[in-house]
């Protein structure tokens, strides 16, 4: 009922759209260029001012009104039984609830049966009531806004303004909730290093990663806590996948913008950013299904044994997603530099090679540092290659050939376990900073470098 | 007095795609000795310079016929590596278009690719000479490790006939080199082109009638794409044959 509201409200915003503009119309007995706005804009505001006002009147009595009605009735019930708890109170509302709407309640007394009935009326009352003054207040703001209409009413000024602060309003809400989630991440963290007595040294530098193994009362073992497996594993396989995608990405996107015919480039540029498209599941199960055994089974050819979950197939499948990332970018950043360049280095008596190597890339190179960065933030957050692919043991190694575990994963090994969420989410938590500040770092890097790349023209 | 006679354009046409821009153009440059293009905007200028030195060949529609001779060989032939013809012949563009390279490192870039100096001394002694005969050492010479795109627009223009002449080229191509320079400055490049003119041909295209009849011996006036007379200076703005020569330069149609 309460959505059908909604809707009607938008409906009648609607309508007073199309009244407000004939009616300005009308005002000025058609001759629009006497008017401060043009009709459009008196029927905007008209909209507007109906739909916000409508709207805002039944969001707020919807949930006000809610909460108003179970204080009172908790009121009425503590009145009825001055010796029951607040608890209990809760329950025969809830009871009442179950009965007013045709459920199964725990009991059915006399009190019960009063308080059903009343939440029953005052529900009642309180649905329609929402329902027709939220209607009333769309109808009395739109009506007021349709009085408004005059030759000199500011109309457009009135809109824009009412827009402008829609506008600043989404975008503050994403804000906030960038900075919201930042703050419960650096609360938990503290929360976190809270419980293993500021020992941050032990997080940082410890070897030890078993954070679940420890706990006692929910106070974790400080010994236990060591991020450093994690923050190597993380490191190898984001080395291995740049070791991938950077050449590949780099030498495809050289390709694409100096020597391919246009035809090539016309199929080659989109099937590459498909790349970008495939989820990281399906590169995930790739890794585990079909290249991790073939690297075992490769390396067991040459007698050299190798874990099924390894470091190198996580790594090398990660690099494959990453590849479209950084010739894409690249590729536009190379188109980027002005074609007189070359001319200039043709000109010159320079071959292909030499303006590609000596002119083009240096010239793009800021841009193609900040694509490698943008792709080693990706490799440090991927995760669901990793844990498919690289396995989910602490294991602190130099070996690629070994199962590795890195931060993502032991984030979704906390989370996803059975073990309590409260004693779980400290050290997820904390990893998650730890690597939401990397990632922060790595892009204000890339942009800086982008920065300096746009002054090198302008 | 008939010189020596460098480059020969037989019957060349160009298009871009399906325009016309060269028309069956025969011109005959004389070694060194300035040659001037001049005519209206869009009539093939730049097209007929570019053809000299196969720059149109990084134009992927650009289709040239017809022959040019340098020294007697077709340029064109299958057998001349456009790289090594574009060392013999120079370009400088309308556009200044310094690479994002310190200054130094600009005008090295030429000597460097094709192996002129054979240490960083003799580098540096072709950086200073080239960057004086363009008229700008003394304006860099505390600062040739900075980058040239920081130079204004005049600065960036000599920088790169300084780069220009580093190579050593046998003829240069000039598009308009002064479009973007000052009056002092354009006097210090037109002094450098009629100094250019006792070792190296040069072919200048510009707007400025005077700074043809200043510069040059020949001159060719372009119409259309059509080359519609081509002979000494002096003629040629004070006698043309064309009356469509003599109205361009005296102002009437162009
Ligand atoms: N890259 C190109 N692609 C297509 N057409 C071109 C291209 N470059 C030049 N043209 C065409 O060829 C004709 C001659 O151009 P060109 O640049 O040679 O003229 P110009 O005489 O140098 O003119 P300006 O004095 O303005 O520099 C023009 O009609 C132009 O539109
Ligand atoms: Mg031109």
């Amino acid at each position: 009922m309460l959505t059908l509201t909604f809707f009607a409200i938008l409906a009648l915003a609607l309508a007073f759209f199309v009244i407000g503009r004939s009616r300005a119309v009308a005002v000025v007995r058609g001759d629009v260029r006497l008017l401060h706005s043009r009709p459009n804009f008196h029927g905007i505001l008209a909209l507007l001012l109906s739909a916000i006002c409508g709207i805002a009147v039944l969001l707020l009595l919807g949930t006000m009104g809610a909460v108003w009605i179970e204080t009172h009735l908790l009121a009425a019930i503590l009145s009825a039984q001055p010796d029951m708890s607040p608890i209990e109170a809760e329950l025969v509302l809830s009871d009442a609830r179950a009965l007013a709407s045709g459920g199964i309640a725990s009991k059915s007394d006399p009190l019960r049966l009063d308080i059903a009935q009343q939440v029953g009326r005052q529900g009642a009352l309180h649905h329609w009531g929402t329902v027709v003054v939220s209607l009333v207040a769309a109808l009395v703001a739109g009506l007021w806004a349709l009085g408004k209409i005059s030759p000199d009413w500011r109309a457009r000024n009135r809109s824009e303004t009412i827009i402008r602060r829609i506008l600043m309003l989404t975008a503050a809400i994403a804000v906030l909730t960038t900075v919201g989630i930042v703050l419960s991440l650096i609360f938990e963290t503290i929360n976190f290093f809270n419980n293993i007595d500021w020992q941050v040294h032990k997080f940082l530098f410890g070897t030890t990663w078993s954070p679940l193994s420890g706990v006692q009362a929910g106070k974790l073992d400080p010994d236990k806590v060591g991020a450093v497996p994690l923050f190597a594993g993380t490191l190898m396989i984001t080395v291995i996948a740049m070791l991938v995608a950077v050449p590949v990405g780099l030498f495809s996107a050289v390709y694409l913008s100096d020597f391919a015919s246009h035809r090539v480039r016309a199929w080659a540029k989109p099937m590459l950013e498909l790349l970008a498209g495939i989820p990281t599941v399906v590169y995930g199960f790739f890794a585990a299904i079909t290249l991790a055994p073939f690297i075992r089974n490769s390396g067991e050819a040459i007698g050299l044994t190798i874990a099924s979950e390894s470091a190198l197939a996580a790594g090398i499948v990660m690099g494959i997603m990453i590849i479209p990332f950084i010739s894409s970018l690249s590729d536009d950043v190379i188109n980027a530099v002005p074609q007189s360049l070359r001319d200039g280095s043709y000109g010159l008596g320079a071959t292909k090679a030499e303006t590609i190597r000596q002119v083009v890339l240096p010239a793009a190179l800021p841009g193609i540092v900040s694509a490698v960065l943008l792709g080693v933030s990706r490799a440090v957050g991927e995760t669901m290659i990793v844990v498919m692919a690289a396995g989910q043991g602490a294991n602190l190694t130099a070996n690629p050939l070994e199962a590795v575990t890195t931060v993502t994963v032991q984030i979704v090994m906390l989370i996803t376990g059975d073990t309590e969420a409260s004693t779980a989410a400290g050290p997820a938590f904390t990893l998650g900073f730890t690597l939401f500040c990397v990632t922060l770092l790595m892009n204000i890097a890339a942009q800086r470098v982008v920065r300096k790349y746009r002054e090198l023209y302008d | 007095m008939s010189k020596e006679i460098k480059i020969s354009a037989q019957g060349v046409d160009v298009f871009y795609g399906d325009t016309h821009a060269i028309k069956n153009v025969d011109l005959e440059i004389e070694n060194k000795a300035v040659t001037a293009f001049i005519g209206p905007s869009g009539c093939g200028k730049s097209t007929f310079l570019r053809c000299i030195n196969r720059m149109n060949d990084t134009i992927d529609i650009c289709r040239v016929t017809g022959d040019i001779l340098l020294e007697g060989q077709d340029i064109y032939a299958k057998s001349v590596d456009p790289v090594q013809l574009r060392a013999r012949v120079g370009m400088v563009f309308q556009k200044p278009n310094p690479f994002p390279k310190s200054i130094y490192d600009n005008v090295a870039y030429g000597p460097t690719i094709h192996g002129l100096a054979k240490n960083k001394a003799e580098l540096d002694e072709i950086v200073e000479q080239s960057l004086r005969r363009a008229a700008i050492w003394d304006e860099v010479k505390d600062r040739l490790h900075q980058p040239g795109t920081g130079l204004s627009g005049g600065q960036q223009q000599r920088l790169c006939i300084g780069r220009a002449i580093a190579t050593a080229p046998e003829v240069l191509l000039m598009d308009e080199p002064c479009s973007a320079l000052d009056p002092i400055a354009t006097a210090q490049v037109e002094e450098l082109i009629d100094d250019l003119r006792q070792n190296y041909t040069v072919v200048i295209v510009t707007h400025s009638m005077q700074q043809a009849a200043r510069v040059s011996q020949k001159t060719a006036f372009f119409h259309l794409g059509n080359v519609v007379e081509y002979g000494d200076t002096n003629k040629i703005f004070t006698n043309p044959e064309d009356s469509r020569t003599e109205s361009y330069i005296t102002g009437r149609i162009g």
